[in-house]
């Protein structure tokens, strides 16, 4: 078992992404995830490793592009702001197929915001964000632990479905100090045949591209994309279930909501109302099965979140709008209490 | 921790503890009925700071002199002038809080002329061993050295700060004493103090360990 060491989530994503085989880091500094890119300036020159802050965002996710072209893992980091700046690119690499970790400490916004933490990009990561169809498979740790073992996770889910993978993080998981044992992956060794990694005169030339001009064949591509998306959402949900085997009201939270979730449902269980938590750990694929079954069973959801409420329409979604979604939510990087979501429970059960 | 000198920098790795450190040292000193101001030097990190204790330092009666921008969304490293009173006028006693690794050190280096001159200070290498980068004596030279070279001033002590957050125990902190003790050896520097969180301190052994009273955690 490997040593305990008391890390920030932020050094926690760095030396697991290391840990998973990632000699490639480029990004552009922005609190609260600056953390990541000092790790790296420090870490990767002694193992033969690249960093580089880059000029810019935009020049960041680009280098990204060329790295995860040639087939190595390679990753970015940024906030809010940061992403935003990175659609673009992101957009090219899930075009053209590509394997990367795109990693998100959000902070307040939108526009230059805060650097108090957030979950309001949501959408942001799930529903798209630059343009054209694609999705990003998208994690959401809650744990500085979750930070080391999701960021494994993701890299070898990109790699296996070559779709670019987002670590959704907030500013508190990024900053806060816990124990954590880093795990020592069996790095796969994936074949990446479509590399663009020299033909030493022995094969064909790989093109990795995302330009299409002739649409019947950009629509093809995109039909095959999309049935690799139906692989995912059937076989890679993740999500945690507490206290949900007799409950009758349901909350729904991800990331640093779901524990304060986790301590409101522990004060209400006390109280007697028979209350769980539902944490989606994959934002997409969404868990929307296991939502749909516990709309069966509740009478009604509340979904919990550091936004003007994102998450919320695919809970309505996935239960089918049969029973009330109650929202409880703080913004701009503000933090809700325990009590908050307490006092919301109690409203969801005197309905 | 017995200390005479005016001037107390605490330096440090990245997140090692020496804002934590540097309140709690304030604290005993005003105690002692020793006049003191703190400084919190931090250009690095706009979150845990000494600002944090505002309230427990002003309740003190302990001056704390921060930068304007602390604790708001202007992530500016600029430093206030009130900075030179604190090495200048020698009547009382000054804590420096400064920012981590050879980065945070660099703020120090303007005020090093001054401090190095009157030559009656100590600046403390605060250490947790179970911190990344840091986890071996030989890492934590590494660092101690370029944080020196940045801040154009020698340390003059250790300050054993290893701990695991909330989860910490004393066997976690014992446990370290050998790397801290070859640190010491490496370096020719004392051990000023090993810290423990003030619950976790055994009775009768209350002369081992420099108590911590952490600060007020906001989630």
């Amino acid at each position: 078992m490997a040593e305990k060491v008391l890390m920030k989530g932020n050094e926690a994503i760095a030396e697991a992404a290391i840990k998973a085989g990632c000699r490639h880091y480029f990004g552009y500094p922005i609190t609260p995830q600056t953390e990541i890119a000092a790790y790296m300036a420090k870490r990767m020159p002694k193992i033969g490793g690249t960093f580089l802050q880059a000029e810019s965002e935009v020049a960041a996710i680009n280098m990204v592009y060329g790295v995860a072209g040639a087939g190595f893992r390679v990753m970015t980091s940024s906030s809010s702001p940061g992403v935003s700046l990175k659609q673009e690119g992101i957009s090219y690499i899930a075009g053209a197929d590509l394997p990367a970790l795109i990693v998100n400490v959000q902070r307040g916004g939108p526009g230059l915001g805060g650097i108090q933490p957030s979950q309001s990009d949501y959408f942001q990561a799930t529903k798209g964000g630059g343009h054209g169809d694609y999705h990003l498979i998208v994690l959401a740790p809650a744990s500085v632990q979750e930070m080391a073992d999701l960021t494994g996770k993701a890299f070898d889910l990109a790699d296996k479905y070559r779709v670019p993978a987002m670590l959704l993080a907030d500013g508190t998981l990024g900053q806060m100090m816990e124990p954590v044992e880093i795990p020592e992956p069996e790095v796969q060794a994936v074949e990446k045949p479509w590399a663009v990694n020299g033909t030493k005169g022995k094969r064909a030339h790989n093109i990795v591209n995302s330009l299409y001009l002739k649409p019947e064949i950009l629509e093809k591509t995109n039909f095959e994309r999309f049935e690799k998306y139906k692989q995912i959402e059937e076989n890679e949900v993740m999500y945690e279930s507490f206290m949900m085997e007799d409950a009758e009201y349901c909350v729904v939270a991800f990331g640093i909501a779901a524990r304060i979730s986790k301590n409101a449902v522990i004060a209400a269980r006390k109280r007697g109302i028979k209350v769980g938590l539902i944490r989606p750990i994959t934002l997409w694929p969404f868990p929307t099965e296991v939502i749909a079954k516990a709309a069966e069973q509740v009478k009604g959801f509340i979904s919990v979140e550091l936004s003007m409420g994102q998450m919320i329409e695919d809970v309505r979604l996935a239960s089918g709008c049969k029973k009330p979604v109650l929202l409880c939510n703080r913004a701009g990087g503000m933090i809700m209490s325990p009590e908050e979501v307490l006092a919301k429970i109690d409203e969801l059960a005197a309905l | 921790m017995n200390n005479t000198k005016r001037i107390s920098i605490f330096c440090g790795h990245y997140g090692s503890g020496k804002t934590n450190i540097a309140v709690n040292y304030a604290l005993s000193l005003k105690e002692q009925g020793i006049p003191v101001r703190i400084a919190d030097l931090d250009i690095v990190n706009p979150y845990f700071r000494t600002k944090d204790s505002a309230e427990e330092l002003e309740a003190a009666g302990i001056p704390l002199i921060s930068p304007v921008f602390a604790n708001t969304n202007v992530d500016l490293p600029a430093l206030p002038q009130e900075l030179y009173a604190l090495v200048q006028q020698t009547h009382t006693h000054a804590v420096m809080d400064v920012g981590g690794d050879d980065r945070g050190a660099y703020a120090l280096g303007r005020y090093a002329p001054y401090i190095r001159e009157e030559d009656n200070f100590d600046m403390f290498c605060v250490v947790n061993f179970f911190r990344p980068l840091t986890t071996t004596p030989e890492e934590a030279a590494e660092v101690m050295a370029e944080i020196e070279a940045a801040a154009h001033l020698p340390f003059t002590a250790i300050i054993n700060n290893s701990n695991l957050g909330e989860a910490t125990t004393l066997e976690d902190v014992l446990a370290t004493r050998e790397k801290c003790e070859a640190l010491s050896r490496m370096t020719g520097l004392p051990i000023a103090a090993t810290c423990l969180r003030s619950d976790l301190i055994p009775v009768g052994r209350e002369a081992e360990f420099m108590p911590l009273t952490l600060q007020k955690k906001y989630f």
